[in-house]
């Protein structure tokens, strides 16, 4: 008895019910000459003529910029917003991503006056505020991590990453000798083997065991005199901790070779265990994704990197240093791989995450790890009976199903993906981790109470129920979002990446 | 929970966890502090740093009024809560945010496309770089040393392991611009890219369609950065080059002690295919309608892995919104009022700080935007001390980079410079104590 989609879209959907959203053109298609949305205060020194002050360097004909009123520029962005889900709507359960509530103390915090209106290159004396702020962050993260000294100059995960495997470079060379490869397994995230390669590095994939884990006789097997280091993601991309972690360093610096860590996964450790007490010399932080600061749509990220003392003469200019009593920047580093960035990084996000730090305390840091835990394990136990379970292994803060029993119906993980934004829910992660075939990859964190849990675990039993029942209705979904299916094969084979005015 | 789970205590859920590595103490983090105590130590520390200094700073990072619906707008919860909009459907607020924003980048620059962000200004810079030995195939970089000496740095970490040598070309001592002949015999046919900025570090603007002619009679691309975009607003944009590198701070982010900032790269269309970073591209969805989509992934870490143009992921995509939403309040007309309010303000301030007797400008003769270098008969040691007893923050001393400028500094007046300010310290440098 095959329902219209109209009437399942009514009978179903607890969570969300349809509502009309603006429509909204390019900010380019409203603008009118003579619009303004500012006003300039009265200039209090003489004009000059720009034209004879540039000479050929005037710009003669004015960009196309659009002109809009006040108004029209706050509800433009309003609307654009309306278009998105985001973790204030509702549960975001993009595995490996964490996506936490990002608190709005944070925000505030972050724009007090005399923290955001610091000039980077105004005297230390005028500075000792900020460089407090990001004493305290380094001495929490070092601490969190387990490690002896730490970076925070890097950007985002990716760049810090690419700042880790410099330093493992650099300590190489310093020792006479760079090495050649860099090992990753076939689970890890894009951004490893794209670093390894922007440092020089060949790229040696190692396969997972069935339990999604290291192989440690393969393992040890790769690593020779040639390997600088193994990027290794602990919990794994699987949400499964690597419980022969010991074994793994050890075989790593039986070889002279380093352990690096990714720590995108950090959520799942924080107040737990510690990278620098199981053998990890070198790793990254994602604050965008540990420590909530937010994640913007794409960016900014900050992406701290904490290593062992024997990396430390390698750190990036500068490092900041106490000298009789006040901080300072010392770039006089001779071993230094050198700067990343300019100035210090991504300060504004140094902010929210040590107020996410205080927030918590020693005790909420371990809360929020255990119930980020904790929520993942309650998920996969109420999905394990209608969704493939890959790995049996215990799962940390994410869990990935397979598509498998669904496929035989002809619905794939893309498809269940998009039935859950019917739902009220973001996707999960789609087709990651690698190694598994038709991935579902869910990380609830810590923010979601039980009751937003229950809506989740609902919607995806209802879906699975929907690929028996009505498969055609998952494989068209979604069908409550003002676009659907959007042509991507369009969108790359003749690219539109701007406006232009005679489209109009 | 944990019943349902069957679970006995929260601790079973890490028995995967070697006993010997677990945590058995608190961390030794500062306690759980309540709402009210965080807004106080941040406070605090804000107010530690010193709020009411004017100042003079500029050198890749600018003051300029922010305007408030910015912050109204970029922290709405769809806004700032949201994730790369790979999931199309639900994230075309984000998506169509960022096609606009590529498309005033590229009006601004005179670039066909751009990207939707880069880290900042320095890490573009180098990627730029990177990007164009990808285009030629070729493995040398010409760098002028009047670009960023922090993003020359970043260039050379990036470069480190590519065994991709960059020669350095210096100035002109009277114009502060490029060494063409220089140039012309450092540009080879092995050279991958030029790299200059405009409106230089000192302030000056380059002579882009003479460098331009120089790398392109020998196949190399030009690469343009530009730290300070508001010049674009009355300076003429660097048609002639092949990829810009542009630091975004200037349009509505602050200072923040030097990030997050928004960097971004635009380039000529023939070139899209190297570009590193995200792009969103417009299309149609079933019904005809238009959408936008992230495109061309296929250049990206996450497709390509080790092939990838970049590693780069998570960009700076909140900030790019700060700058759209920026550029739309000023629009077509206030660009370039505000650039030529810039133009006013570090006019009269170039003159005024050099009116004193043992106070140079240099490279005067050359066209600026709103930075400048001042060369005083005082080290800046002395007047420094002077200025701050006012409250006034003075240029930055360059002789850390450039040791051959004894006693410069560089000067930024922006539209928030006020006369007054620039009255008195100008009063300030010109009382050089009499020497006993």
């Amino acid at each position: 008895m095959a329902a219209t989609v109209e009437q399942i879209e009514r009978k179903i959907l607890g969570k969300v019910r349809p509502h009309q959203t603006q429509n909204e053109g390019l900010v380019f298609e409203k603008s009118a000459p003579g619009k303004r949305g500012y006003k300039l205060p009265p200039l209090d020194v003489p004009e000059v003529d720009a034209k004879a002050e540039l000479g050929a360097a005037y710009r003669e004909d004015k960009a196309g910029l659009p002109e809009l009123s006040e108004i029209e520029i706050i509800r433009h962005f309003t609307r654009l917003s309306t278009w998105n889900y985001a973790i204030d709507l509702g549960m975001y359960p993009l595995g490996s991503c964490t996506m936490k509530y990002n608190p709005r103390v944070n925000e505030f915090v972050a724009r007090i006056e005399g923290l955001a209106e610091a000039h980077p290159y105004r005297p230390e004396s005028l500075a000792q505020g900020i460089l407090e702020v990001i004493d305290l962050l380094q001495r929490c993260l070092i601490e969190i991590t387990g490690m002896d000294t730490i970076t925070l100059q890097p950007a985002a995960g990716a760049h810090g990453e690419f700042t880790g495997i410099l330093l493992v470079r650099a300590w190489h060379e310093s020792r006479g000798n760079a090495r050649r490869k860099i090992i990753i397994p076939d689970s890890a995230h894009g951004t490893n083997p794209a670093t390894a390669a922007i440092c020089g590095y060949q790229v040696e994939n190692l396969k997972s065991n069935p339990q999604g884990g290291i192989d440690l006789e393969a393992l040890e097997r790769q690593v020779d005199e040639d390997t600088a280091a193994l990027m290794l993601t602990n919990p794994s991309t699987l949400g499964v901790f690597e419980n022969e972690i010991h074994k793994i360093a050890d075989i790593l610096h039986a070889k002279g070779a380093l352990l690096y860590m990714d720590g995108a996964n950090m959520n799942a450790l924080v107040g737990k265990v510690r990278p620098g007490d199981f053998g990890v010399d070198v790793m990254h932080l994602n604050l965008h994704k540990t420590f909530s600061t937010p994640h913007g749509g794409g960016g900014p990220g900050s992406g701290p990197v904490a290593c062992k003392k024997f990396l430390e003469p390698f750190l990036p200019t500068p490092v900041l240093l106490k000298k009789d009593g006040n901080l300072h920047w010392e770039y006089d580093r001779p071993q230094s791989v050198g700067r990343v960035r300019a100035f210090y990084g991504n300060t504004g996000m140094f902010i929210r995450a040590l107020a996410y730090i205080l927030a918590n305390g020693p005790d909420g840091l371990r809360q929020t790890t255990e119930d980020a835990v904790l929520n993942a394990n309650y998920i996969r136990k109420n999905l394990e009976d209608l969704y493939d379970l890959p790995y049996k292994t215990p799962s940390m803060h994410e869990v990935v199903f397979s598509d498998k029993r669904q496929a035989a119906k002809g619905v794939k993980t893309g498809d269940i993906a998009k039935r859950l934004i019917d739902y009220g829910f973001h996707p999960y992660t789609v087709s990651f981790p690698l190694i598994v075939h038709g991935a579902l990859m869910i990380e609830p964190t810590e923010s979601e109470s039980l009751e937003e849990l229950d809506l989740f675990i609902e919607a995806m039993r209802s879906i699975a129920k929907e690929v028996e029942e009505t498969p055609e209705l998952v494989k068209s979904a979604p069908h409550s979002t003002r676009v659907s299916r959007l042509d991507e094969v369009q969108a790359a084979r003749k690219p539109v990446l701007r406006w232009r005015p005679e489209s109009k | 929970m944990l019943k349902a789970i069957g679970a006995k205590a929260i601790d079973d859920l890490f028995a995967i966890i070697p006993a010997e590595y677990r945590l058995t103490r608190d961390l030794d983090v500062p306690r759980q502090q309540g709402e009210s105590e965080i807004v106080s130590y941040f406070k605090a520390a804000g107010q530690k740093n010193a709020t009411d200094y004017a100042s003079f700073l500029g050198a890749g990072c600018y003051r300029h009024y922010r305007p408030v619906v910015i912050d109204s707008l970029v922290q709405r919860g769809e806004f700032l809560t949201s994730y790369t909009p790979y999931q199309a459907e639900i994230t075309q607020g984000t998506l169509q945010a960022i096609f606009e924003f590529q498309t005033m980048i590229a009006e601004l620059t005179g670039m066909d496309v751009a990207n939707a962000s880069m880290y900042d200004g320095s890490t573009g810079a180098a990627e730029a770089v990177l990007m164009a030995m990808r285009v030629t195939g070729r493995q040398k970089a010409v760098v002028a040393s009047t670009v960023h000496p922090e993003y020359r740095e970043v260039l050379q970490t990036y470069l480190r392991y590519r065994d991709l040598p960059t020669a350095e070309i210096g100035y002109v001592p009277d114009t502060g611009r490029v060494d063409l002949d220089a140039l012309a015999a450092a540009v080879t046919d092995e050279t991958a890219a030029v790299l200059v900025q405009s409106p230089n570090f000192f302030g000056v603007i380059e002579d882009i369609p003479a460098i331009a002619e120089i790398a392109h009679k020998k196949g190399a691309l030009l690469i343009v950065s530009i730290a300070e975009a508001v010049s674009l607003g009355i300076v003429r944009p660097p048609v002639e080059a092949d990829i810009v590198s542009m630091e975004a701070q200037s349009f509505g982010v602050a200072l923040s002690y030097g990030g997050p900032f928004c960097g971004v790269i635009a380039a000529k269309e023939q070139y899209l295919r190297q570009m590193p970073g995200r792009l969103a591209g417009q299309t149609v969805d079933g019904n005809g309608n238009r959408g936008f989509v992230l495109t061309l992934s296929t250049r990206e870490q996450h497709i390509r892995r080790e092939k990838a143009t970049s590693n780069i992921c998570t960009n700076q995509a909140l900030v790019a919104l700060m700058a759209t939403i920026f550029l739309t309040v000023y629009g077509k007309e206030g660009i370039r009022e505000l650039a030529e309010h810039n133009l006013a303000k570090a006019h009269y301030a170039a003159s005024a700080l050099s009116a004193g007797a043992g106070v140079k400008l240099l490279f005067g003769a050359s066209p600026r935007f709103h930075e400048f270098v001042l060369q005083t008969e005082e080290s800046a040691a002395q007047w420094t001390q002077r200025l701050l007893d006012e409250k006034i923050v003075g240029g930055l001393d360059l002789s850390r980079w450039y040791p051959e400028l004894k006693n410069a500094t560089l000067w930024c007046a922006t539209e928030v410079t006020a006369r007054e300010t620039i009255d008195q310290a100008a009063k300030v440098l010109a009382a050089a104590p009499v020497e006993a």
